[in-house]
């Protein structure tokens, strides 16, 4: 029984079924990657997770509960942490607020009228904010507006944000989307430091097979919305399937 | 000091300051001399300043930090004046349970309001907000006459019961407004030389509240609270995925904002004890907006600013008329005297939304930060002017 539970999962826009019948087992404490070509249905999956979509048919249980009919942002209370394809991020904030937030919101929940104490006064939040700063290599910007970051390094900052909520599953959709080599590079070891020293479970969707294979512990890969196979990297690499699938008939 | 920064505490120190000496500030021209219709130290006025400046203060919590844009705020302004008016009939005089009433009341209203706006965003919720207001303004003026008094307006009367204090004064007339026997309308003079400067109760109760409503602002934009309303603002999508429920947050800035209008209608009716409907037209609305941009929405001090700078322009500007126009241009030959009059003409008296209008424009489109981004302009300037080169470059400074 893994951590999060997909079963029979269908969604239909209109004539298309984008997704048909997906099921899923994420083990706890692994890394899970799902991969397919365009328009196979991975990323409307990743929204039914998250609460953005609401599947047609099908469960979506997390820790033994179901996800399906809460807000995004309940989920995200139950444990499950997403990092978007273009980063999202507070871009009119400076970078230590943007970590300061989830810290926040970590403590606080959905919502805490906390008007009059100020911020700068609530000294265990900042050093929160700041271990994960220094963390995620990020101290020496703590003041600067993130709207001025580089692609690489808002990305840093909102896995750092969604890290700092201590959440049980992150999911990341694409991290690499759009990035140079290096900063691909540096965005796999982040995450490999992260698998290793923290109790996380990560669902990653990702186009770039090299980075699925230098993080995967498991790989479930999808053709038109139904998974093809699910198995271990090295068994995935040399499946003719999943070459038919990414290649076409000819290859 | 205060729970405050050293930044915040020279902020407020300015506001107090500028509110406390106003009398002075305002009347810097001897009485009869020819500038002296550009004094604004009158008492009237001074309050009209504060107490705008409440509502902008005010208005900036929501348009300022949540990007929210209402176009009825007028209505809690509205609100909370009758409030006051019932207050001063039904209860007493004073001043003190009216403006707790208006604050209450216009509260409740803006919960009413905002729960169904702010199931919309952008423009949609502007144009909610909007038809919410001119509903009440049309209700004011006609259904709710009983309330309202419609188009007359809601006066005292000498047979207003007020069961904490008296109908009518033992002269036989309307008792006015105080605090605690504290005549709002007493007015002290003092004369220097040439000048004489007006020291009003009631404009210092106003300028009192609003350093309070200032220093309040304050801790709302320093604290938890105030940094998850701009979050709001930056990336509605990203609270949402970190937990964070972004409607209660959008409703208790919608309903604080609300809260100040309410104050601000309280005060206005403890200074003069009437209320009309126009107080809720969309143009009042629209001028809080005006004020808050031309100051600088999301800025502390950019809405007092911005408040006092329209106020005294409707005011000021719009008293210079043509004979005013040709005592100035006097000392021209006649054919050029008529020519410059004639130019500056639309300009002024009831031109002076023209005026306002082109300020408005230039001030939106060259400096987009409103009033405040112009004085930092102008601080740095002056700083590179001094040839101040300890700056290290590439040092990164706060960015707030």
């Amino acid at each position: 029984m893994g951590i999060l539970e997909v079963k029979n999962v269908g969604k239909r826009f209109g004539g298309l079924q984008a997704l048909g019948d997906v099921n899923l087992s994420v083990k706890e404490n692994t890394v899970h990657a799902i991969i397919g070509p365009n328009g196979a249905g991975k990323s409307t999956l990743l929204n039914c997770l998250v609460g953005k979509l609401i599947p047609d048919t099908g469960s979506v249980m997390f820790d033994g509960q179901s996800v399906l009919g809460r807000k995004p942002f309940e989920i995200n209370q139950m444990g499950i942490s997403r990092v978007f394809q273009t980063p999202e991020i507070f871009g009119d904030l400076t970078v230590l607020e943007n970590m300061l937030i989830p810290c926040f919101a970590k403590r606080d929940g959905a919502f805490s009228l906390n008007a009059i104490s100020a911020v700068s006064g609530q000294k265990d939040m900042l050093e929160t904010a700041e271990k994960m700063l220094v963390e995620m290599n990020m101290a020496d910007k703590r003041h600067m507006h993130s709207a001025s970051l580089s692609r690489g390094d808002k990305r840093r900052l909102e896995i750092g944000m969604c890290l700092s909520q201590e959440p049980r599953l992150l999911l990341l959709d694409e991290p690499t989307a759009g990035m140079a080599r290096a900063d691909t590079n540096n965005t796999i070891d982040l995450l490999k430091e992260i698998k290793e020293q923290r109790d996380i479970t990560i669902a990653i969707i990702e186009h770039d097979m090299h980075v699925v294979f230098s993080l995967a512990d498991r790989i479930t890969v999808l053709a038109q919305g139904t998974p093809l196979v699910e198995d271990d990297p090295q068994n995935i690499r040399g499946n003719p399937k999943v070459r038919e699938a990414y290649l076409g008939e000819s290859a | 000091m205060f729970g405050l920064e050293n930044k915040d505490i020279r902020m407020l120190l300015v506001v107090a300051v500028l509110t406390l000496c106003a009398p002075f500030i305002l009347n810097p021209f001897p009485t009869d001399s020819a500038l002296a219709q550009f004094n604004a130290g009158y008492p009237d006025l001074m309050q009209r300043f504060v107490i705008f400046g409440i509502f902008a203060v005010g208005f900036n919590i929501l348009f300022g930090l949540t990007g929210y844009l209402s176009f009825g705020h007028a209505a809690f302004l509205g609100v909370g004046s009758y409030s006051a008016v019932w207050m001063f009939k039904l209860l007493s005089m004073n001043v003190v349970p009216a403006i707790v009433l208006s604050v209450v009341i216009s509260g409740l209203f803006a919960l009413l309001i905002g729960f169904v706006s702010l199931r919309r965003s952008g423009i949609y919720f502007s144009i909610l907000t909007l038809a919410f207001a001119q509903m009440s303004f049309n209700l004011a003026y006609s259904v709710l006459t009983p309330i309202t008094n419609g188009e007359t307006g809601l006066q005292l009367t000498l047979d207003d019961p007020r069961i904490l204090g008296v109908s009518a004064t033992a002269d036989g007339s309307i008792p006015v407004t105080n605090l605690f026997g504290i005549e709002m309308r007493s007015t002290y003079e003092m004369v220097v030389g040439p000048w004489a400067f007006q020291f009003n109760a009631g404009y210092y109760l106003c300028a009192l509240v609003l350093l309070a409503a200032f220093y309040l602002s304050i801790r709302i934009f320093r604290s938890p609270f105030g940094m998850m309303l701009r979050a709001v603002k930056s990336n509605q999508q990203r609270m949402n995925y970190t937990g964070l429920n972004t409607k209660p947050y959008t409703l208790a800035a919608f309903v604080i904002s609300g809260m100040y209008a309410g104050l601000a209608g309280g005060l206005m009716a403890s200074m003069d004890p009437l209320a009309g409907a126009e107080r809720m037209q969309w143009t009042a609305s629209g001028e809080v907006v005006l004020m808050t941009i031309l100051g600088g929405a999301g800025t502390l001090i950019g809405p007092v600013l911005g408040a006092g700078f329209i106020k005294y322009f409707e005011n000021i500007f719009s008293k210079i008329n043509d004979q005013v126009l040709h005592s100035w241009f006097a000392f021209m030959p006649d054919g050029l005297e008529d020519f410059v009059v004639f130019v500056v003409h639309p300009f002024i008296g009831k031109g002076w939304h023209l005026t306002l209008g082109i300020l408005f424009m230039l001030v939106v489109v060259f400096l987009p930060g409103g009033l405040v981004e112009g004085g930092q302009r102008i601080a740095k300037w002056v700083k590179t002017r001094k040839g101040n080169d300890d700056e290290t470059p590439g040092k990164t400074t706060p960015a707030e």
